[in-house]
């Protein structure tokens, strides 16, 4: 069962990362990002079954910082979005050197 | 319907689960429009919690129920509605052709890496401390994941309590609408 | 003791230990004293009034507008200043200023009172502090008390009390009052450090601080670009002598192991007399004398350091700072005498040094110039003294000169003030104050300065009982001594015997000692003699300067007169003999005993003809002035013709200046131009290493900085790239 639920958890995780890749769109690329972190707690789960509760006492952690970011992030999409009325990533390049 | 029929029926139910969290990610990532693709997201949520409740974890299942599809994906759709973002743009924010291709060989590349490991015999007793999960215990199902939380892990604990401070103040700052006076 | 020291001084049963000797201290820190108070007075006053109220404008030393003001009685600059305000803080300074000195020299009376009674077979040295204690090299903050530094502590300060004085009543209108005493302050301390200094990096600070301080009262009304330049010629000059200075110190420590006079004393053996590094030592340090005291070929600066305030000329262009060289083949006479060679070089370039200087003093028309060349050509003697041997006859001539030249300095100064200030009365601005084909007759008017300037005269041009006299003839007679036998004698320079060069020195000295009285005579005549040229109206106007400054002349006049008597040649039958010799027996005894080994003294019918002869070269210099000369035939500058012939070349002091210039000074900047400038420093200094590096660490940069996108996409590529490739790491093939 271990196996199985880890190669889920992998398989979701490439398609988080796929999704942060190929997509502009920074509200789904953080959705994105939130679907890399379930796949992450999907392996927490399927480790603690073998290992002990630790394994979700991670995966409470990693909501409440899942939590934590997808308020600040938001908030700043929209503080962008205030100034540029765009969320495509192409057009958001504050950081340029 | 006897017990020889249990762990069939277990693994059915969690193939299933497994497929349809993977299936609703795939549909997730195609999904032009962010309405859409929070909904999809939001099924793989379900069907993870639906694995979370059958490997024992039932705490974590409801809280991955109240707080992610409930609290923080209903957070990224009132965004969206909020930006007015609910329509696909007309200038499509997926990448072209060659994006996508060289995109999916990174994937499968980086999936490839993850399975070779897992296959790989790492004794991970060395590095996480054992504490058992106990469905039976006299803290019940929360007692399993709560002794740990304010025993060993207290410290951790009270710091994502400030974490979530921070980032309550953060986006607040973030969020308000400047004035003239502050936007010099 | 003091409280920097550390440590207690190391002075152990020196019989001045417990006298007032041990105050020594006080005397370079009294003038110090003097330069924080004064210093912070012209600073307070400067700050005070700004540039930006114009009708206070007048008060303020450096401002722009202030500085106008300042050409009040020496300049050639000429301006309208009807509104001289004394400094505001004019009262204080004059107390603080003069008050420093005279309390130094009041010290320095009892310390001398108190080295009288006791016996000075060494010297005595107190410890301040110490320095730079780095391995071997261990160098010390000390003072030095022997007859020499003693000699040279009562003429610094007594001099420079009296010149101290007389600047209160010849500077009282400037705008930099305060600054004028902080400087000459300062002067004062560093020339005291020089002198008391117990070895020769201590010696070199007041040395540097010296020239520091020329260059500063040189250049002292310094929005005229022409002084300015001037204290920078006298500067740049004495760079080049302190190179030697250095050097020879270097080859010192190198080979004795020690820079303390009386470790260098202690150790003297291990330098080879008549060796070559000791003769590179000497050479060296008189390498440094010929910038500090003006000897060929560095001599060039100090006629132009006349640009200073007249006063200052007479301190430190006169009395002081410029005899240091003097002081120092003195102090080091241990030295010298073990290198013949570098001593015949000291006397042969005094006495070429002597007449040629002489020869320039012969056609200037500037007062000061015609004071500023017999100061060379004075120094010349000194060192025609100190070259052959004869260290006291050098430094008494020093002390002597102090007292005539310094008078001579403050006479002229007094003219000066007097002419400017009938100038200014009679709105004069285009004549020059200080030329002397404007003067003339000028002793009915000034009558008291007329009387103390001839008694300098007389006196610079050895005339009998007079203290010139006296000195000038130790050094021709130690000359003439020398050159029959001793040490210097027997040896010789490129060849040439050094007995015949001792004669040749000698033949300098009496041609030199005929146009010194020669030049001094043309001098007083046309200053003081003859027909006024003034002006009509100018001529009214002049008369004798206040007390303040007359007083200072009348002690100095006294002193040049009766100076001599310090030293009484054996022949005179009129007091004490020999009294200096005696005084500086104890350092320069030695030296003098070995320079003059295998001589013998002057048989006394020789002495008499060699001073018949002086006396006789003297009164016909006079005389030959006196009959040649016509005042009354010279006209005003404005009117005067341009001179011809030799006096032309004279006139213009053999074009030293342009051949300086046009082999040195031209094709170093010239060099310094187009090769360092545009060369080296534009092309590859700026070109290559800081554009260059700039150049390497911009395109960098512009690298690095393409690769920040701003496009968290690319990001994200970069980011699954890089995880990728650390899993690989991790991933083992089975």
């Amino acid at each position: 069962m271990l196996a199985e639920a880890l190669a889920i958890s992998a398989v979701l995780f490439t398609i988080g990362v796929i999704g942060v890749l190929t997509r502009r769109n920074a509200i789904i690329v953080f959705m994105c990002v939130e679907l890399m972190l379930n796949a992450v707690n999907l392996s927490f789960v399927a480790f603690s079954k073998l290992y002990g509760a630790t394994g979700q006492v991670f995966v409470v952690f990693v909501m409440t910082v899942a939590a934590a970011e997808a308020a600040v992030g938001l908030a700043i999409i929209i503080s962008i979005f205030r100034h540029q009325e765009t969320v495509n990533l192409k057009d958001i390049n504050l950081l340029r050197g | 319907m006897g017990n020889e029929f249990l762990p069939l029926l277990y693994s059915f139910h969690f193939y299933l689960f497994g497929l349809l969290a993977i299936a609703a990610a795939l549909a997730f990532v195609t999904r032009k429009s962010p309405v859409a693709a929070a909904m999809w997201l939001i099924t793989t949520m379900f069907a993870l919690a639906a694995l979370y409740v059958m490997m024992d974890a039932q705490f974590i299942g409801v809280m991955q129920v109240l707080v992610y599809a409930g609290a923080i994906m209903v957070v990224f759709v009132f965004v969206v509605m909020l930006l007015n973002l609910g329509h696909p743009s007309e200038i499509s924010d997926i990448r072209g052709k060659w994006g996508r291709l060289i995109a999916g060989f990174l994937g499968i590349a980086l999936l490839a890496e993850i399975l070779a490991l897992t296959r790989d015999p790492m004794d991970l007793r060395l590095v996480v401390p054992v504490i058992p999960a106990t469905v039976n215990g006299t803290g019940g199902i929360i007692g399993g994941v709560a002794g740990p939380l304010f025993r060993e892990y207290l410290l951790a604990f009270e710091l994502t309590s400030i974490l979530l401070l921070i980032a309550i103040a953060g986006a607040v700052v973030l969020g308000r609408k400047r004035s003239a006076a502050d936007a010099r | 003791m003091i409280f920097l020291s550390p440590q207690e001084p190391i002075v152990t049963g020196h019989p001045l230990a417990d006298t007032v000797a041990q105050y020594v201290w006080l005397l370079p820190l009294l003038p110090l004293l003097g330069f924080v108070l004064n210093g912070a007075l012209s600073m307070k006053a400067a700050a005070k009034t700004g540039p930006s109220d114009p009708s206070e404008a007048h008060h303020d030393a450096h401002g722009g507008a202030g500085a106008d003001a300042h050409a009040t009685h020496d300049a050639h600059v000429s301006h309208d200043d009807h509104h001289v305000v004394r400094h505001k803080y004019a009262g204080l300074v004059s107390l603080i200023g003069p008050g420093v000195l005279v309390a130094a020299f009041g010290l320095a009376i009892a310390i001398f009172a108190a080295m009288r009674s006791v016996d000075m077979a060494h010297p005595y040295v107190e410890t301040l502090f110490r320095w730079m204690p780095v391995s071997d090299l261990k160098i010390n903050v000390a003072l030095q008390l022997d007859p020499l530094s003693m000699v040279m502590v009562l003429v610094i300060t007594g001099v420079g009390a009296l010149i101290h004085i007389f600047s209160v009543g010849y500077m009282q209108d400037d705008p930099g009052y305060p600054r004028y005493f902080a400087y000459l302050n300062l002067f004062v301390f560093f020339m005291l450090l020089l002198v008391l200094g117990a070895n020769y990096p201590v010696m070199f600070v007041g040395w540097e601080g010296v020239g520091l301080c020329s260059y500063l009262l040189i250049g002292f009304w310094f929005s005229d670009k022409a002084n300015a330049d001037a204290g920078k010629k006298a500067f740049i000059v004495n760079r080049i002598g302190d190179f030697g200075f250095l050097v020879a110190m270097f080859l010192l420590f190198a080979n004795v192991g020690t820079l303390d006079f009386s470790g260098i004393a202690a150790n003297i053996d291990k330098l080879a007399a008549g060796g070559a590094v000791v003769t590179a030592i000497c050479l060296f340090f008189f390498l440094g004398c010929t910038g500090k005291s003006a000897q060929i070929p560095l001599y060039i600066w100090l006629p132009d350091a006349m640009a200073g305030p007249t006063p200052v000329s007479a301190l430190i262009h006169a009395a002081t700072m410029v005899t240091a060289g003097v002081y120092l083949i003195a102090r080091s006479s241990l030295l010298f005498s073990l290198a013949p060679v570098a001593s015949l070089t000291v006397a042969l370039v005094g006495g070429l040094t002597a007449l040629f200087a002489a020869t320039i003093g012969l056609k200037q028309w500037d007062i000061k110039k015609v004071l500023a060349y017999s100061t060379v050509s004075q120094l010349g003697y000194m060192f025609v003294g100190v070259g052959v041997g004869a260290y006291t006859a050098g430094v008494f001539h020093l002390v002597t000169h102090a007292f005539f030249k310094a008078l001579l300095f403050l006479g002229s100064g007094s003219v000066i003030f007097a002419m400017h200030a009938a100038y200014h009365a009679t709105h004069n601005h285009s004549d020059d104050a200080q030329d002397m084909r404007n003067m003339g007759g000028l002793k009915k008017h000034m009558p008291v300065t007329w009387i103390l300037m001839w008694i300098a005269t007389l006196a610079i041009a050895g005339i009998p009982v007079f203290s010139g006299f006296v000195s000038k003839d130790a050094i021709l007679g130690a000359v003439f001594e020398r050159a029959q036998g001793s040490t210097l004698a027997g040896s010789s320079l490129m060849g040439i015997p050094g007995s015949t060069i001792l004669y040749l020195v000698y033949a300098f000295g009496l041609a030199a000692a005929l146009l010194t009285a020669i030049y001094m005579t043309r001098m007083m005549l046309y200053t003081f003699h003859g027909p006024n040229r003034t002006g009509g109206e100018a001529e009214s106007q002049l008369h004798e300067a206040p007390w303040i400054m007359t007083g200072p002349l009348v002690v100095l006049g006294i002193l040049s007169a009766v100076g001599g008597w310090l030293n009484l040649p054996e022949f005179l039958p009129l007091g004490p003999h020999g009294v200096f010799d005696k005084w500086l027996e104890p350092v320069v005894g030695e030296a003098t005993a070995r320079v003059a080994a295998g001589g013998a003294a002057l048989a006394p019918s020789t002495e008499q003809a060699l001073i018949f002869t002086a006396v006789a070269i003297a009164i016909a210099g006079i005389a030959i002035a006196f009959v040649r000369l016509k005042p009354a035939a010279l006209v005003p500058k404005k009117d005067a013709a341009p001179a011809t012939g030799f006096a032309k070349v004279l006139e213009h002091k053999y074009y030293v200046d342009e051949a300086y210039d046009a082999a040195i000074v031209q094709p170093l900047v010239k060099g310094s131009k187009y090769i360092l400038w545009k060369g080296v420093d534009v092309g590859i200094i700026d070109g290559l290493f800081v554009n260059g590096s700039a150049l390497l660490a911009r395109a960098t940069g512009w690298i690095g900085s393409q690769l920040q996108s701003g496009q968290i996409g690319t990001y994200a590529w970069v980011l699954v790239l890089g995880v990728i490739a650390l899993l690989g790491a991790f991933v083992r093939v089975h």
